[in-house]
């Protein structure tokens, strides 16, 4: 029994993790590019629909607010794109990697300056009681995060299967210049995929502020995701989430059962081995340029 | 306008082109030793600040600038260089002896992590070294028997040949130390970029596949170049330690390694100038921003966060608008004035702008 509910726990951490995660690779696959403020993101959608939820802010309702929430990450993340990172085009990625970890310095302060730097707990129907499975008691926040997750993931795969969208995101990620000779607006589609993934990031950011208080350091969280797309390797987004999942149920076991300085390395030990002898990741063939 | 006739090969190479440049250094480093009696002892002590930063940046600027491998893991080898010379002090060695081999050693605790990782590109470097830099922490923590834990250690005085220097309390001396350890360094930088090594690192940042035609080795450059920078990353790092006066697991950070490649950015990319301009806005800012604070009027109010949002913000409109840093600005207006009547507006613009992949599928 208590196996199953540090499997649960560890699970739901897992989805958090995944669906930040995912929001890297859609980036990455997209535009190369590494968004280090994903966690930021993720901290920013969270605060969004607090702001828009919670009684002393805006008050609207729940079931309001979060779509609305959804759709102002999304947008912030196109305008992002189209303001800033478009015109990084033909720079180096380590001034990408730069820029974005100065961005996501200038999201923390921002939501600091906003909402204060004290923890707060989002009013969501989620974050209610438990459920009792034979003896097992689950928070009902993992339960709903584990569910919106794999029907997050459902669509996203629906969308890049079927939609012109998909395709053409897809397109525009494999090969740029043929995409756009095939007439695909490449730039648009670019922006577009950093609107997906703000929106991905509100959603991990809801997800995350039912299971428990945020503050704007909550973005730091991104780096365990980032070690969760780096062991599912960058360029696929079920890597991306089974990633997630790995690094969320080792989190809890480790703690439970290794010494208290070693359980919190444990992720990141798993990142460094992963890299070292499967660099491009567990679920992925890596391929060397001959010259 | 200078002009340049060379008639000898070694002129491509000398290390000040002319005599007006050798002047300019020569004055420059006049005014760096007449410091201490021009400034009191609090300036001082930001410009030894200053200067350890710039150390430090020169250290990552071989790794980042020159040989193009963004490390975001600096911090854990500041740690290694402060926590190795503190031992080996302790252990009985003289400060002349163990501040070289802690840099030394810093060098080879390098190439051995450079190994593994710099096989590796791009992106996944920098997250391995991110988890490096996390893995630090921890691991200081973990070997708590020699390097004390959360509790942290003091580096004692440095004594060379009986001669005293503290931070606090001769901060003249102090400084005159870390002066000595950056001419050293930036002479020792400034010469390798002239060897064959410096332009096999410059070779390989900017095409691996053409260096390797050439006949670069790139794994055994990429490992001198992690293991050098790391040398003179770890020399910053005992410095820092002895300017800090305490240090714990929490004083070489993630945020640090953040701010120090940062730095470079906002210095220049790949220039020695670049490190030493970055490490000046570095050490200055947070002064900048309290006289900020207090001449709008808000001088007690403090506001978590403010420094490193406004850094980023700084960071984000060089990257924007010069991606070459400070030290590319200074060149501009610096061949504006040459070129006095000639100077072009687009002189400067790239001709081509492409995505450069690193994928290979």
């Amino acid at each position: 029994m208590d196996v199953l509910q540090l499997l649960v726990s560890g699970l739901a951490n897992g989805c958090v993790y995944g669906l930040i995660a995912l929001g890297f690779v859609l980036i990455y696959k997209a535009t190369e590019a590494v968004n280090f403020a994903q966690g930021d993101f993720m901290m920013l959608g969270a605060f969004v629909t607090l702001g828009l939820t919670n009684a002393e802010y805006m008050h609207l309702p729940f079931w309001v607010a979060a779509p609305l929430a959804i759709g102002i990450m999304a947008l912030l993340g196109y305008l992002l794109d189209f303001f800033v990172l478009r015109h990084l085009f033909g720079q180096s990625q380590t001034a990408v990697v730069i820029l974005t970890i100065a961005l996501g310095f200038v999201i923390r302060f921002i939501a600091g300056a906003i909402w204060g730097h004290e923890p707060q707990t989002l009013e969501s129907p989620l974050a209610l009681g438990d459920v009792n499975f034979g003896g097992v008691v689950l928070g009902l926040a993992d339960v709903a995060v584990i569910v919106v997750t794999v029907l997050l993931t459902l669509f996203l795969y629906q969308f890049f299967q079927r939609t012109k969208l998909g395709l053409a995101m897809q397109a525009a990620s494999q090969n740029q210049m043929a995409a756009y000779y095939m007439g695909i607006p490449v730039k648009r589609v670019q922006g577009l995929i950093w609107g997906l993934s703000g929106a991905v990031a509100a959603v991990a950011g809801i997800l995350f502020a039912s299971k428990g208080a945020i503050d704007p350091n909550a973005g730091l969280l991104g780096i365990k995701a980032f070690a969760a797309a780096v062991i599912g390797g960058f360029g696929s987004l079920p890597g991306a989430l089974e990633g997630g999942l790995i690094v969320g149920v080792i989190e809890p076991f480790a703690a439970r059962y290794l010494e208290a300085g070693y359980s919190q390395i444990a992720p990141y030990a798993l990142l460094l081995a992963v890299l070292i002898f499967r660099p491009h990741g567990l679920f992925s063939q890596v391929r060397t340029k001959k010259v | 306008m200078r002009i340049h006739f060379k008639t000898s090969y070694d002129h491509d190479i000398r290390l000040f082109p002319d005599a007006w440049t050798l002047c300019v250094y020569g004055a420059l480093l006049a005014l760096a030793f007449g410091l201490p009696y021009l400034i009191d002892e609090f300036y001082l002590g930001e410009v030894t600040n200053v200067l350890i930063w710039a150390i430090a940046g020169l250290g990552l600027m071989l790794l980042t600038g020159q040989t193009g491998q963004a490390s975001l893991g600096h911090a854990a080898f500041l740690a290694v260089g402060c926590y190795t010379n503190t031992i080996l002090i302790e252990m009985g060695l003289p400060f002349i002896i163990a501040f070289p081999l802690a840099g030394v050693i810093t060098g080879l605790v390098g190439v051995l992590i450079a190994i593994p990782v710099l096989r590796l590109h791009g992106i996944y470097l920098a997250i391995a070294t991110i988890a490096l830099s996390i893995l630090a922490d921890d691991i200081i923590v973990l070997l708590e028997p020699w390097t004390g834990g959360v509790s942290g250690k003091f580096p004692d005085m440095i004594t060379i040949f009986g001669f005293e220097i503290e931070r606090w309390s001769m901060p003249t001396r102090f400084y005159y130390l870390v002066l000595a350890v950056t001419i050293i360094c930036t002479l020792f930088y400034r010469n390798l970029l002239r060897s064959p090594l410096g332009r096999a690192f410059a070779a390989v940042r900017d095409s691996e596949v053409s260096a390797t035609a050439m006949g670069v080795h790139i794994a055994r450059t990429k490992g001198m170049a992690f293991g050098l920078s790391c040398m003179i990353t770890g020399w910053a790092g005992a410095l820092m330690g002895y300017y800090a006066g305490t240090f714990n697991n929490e004083t070489f950070s993630l945020v640090i390694s953040i701010t120090l490649l940062m730095m470079i950015v906002i210095g220049g990319l790949g220039s020695i100038h670049g490190a030493f301009f970055g490490a000046v806005v570095v050490a200055f800012l947070p002064q900048a921003l309290s006289i900020g604070k207090d001449l709008i009027g808000g001088g007690g109010v403090a506001i978590p966060g403010l420094e490193t949002g406004v850094f980023g913000l700084i960071l984000i409109l060089f990257i924007l608008f010069e991606p070459m840093g400070i030290y590319g600005r200074w060149m501009k207006i610096r061949i504006w004035f040459e070129l006095f009547p000639f100077a072009r507006k687009d002189m400067f613009k790239r001709q081509k702008s492409y995505l450069k992949t690193e994928r290979l599928r």
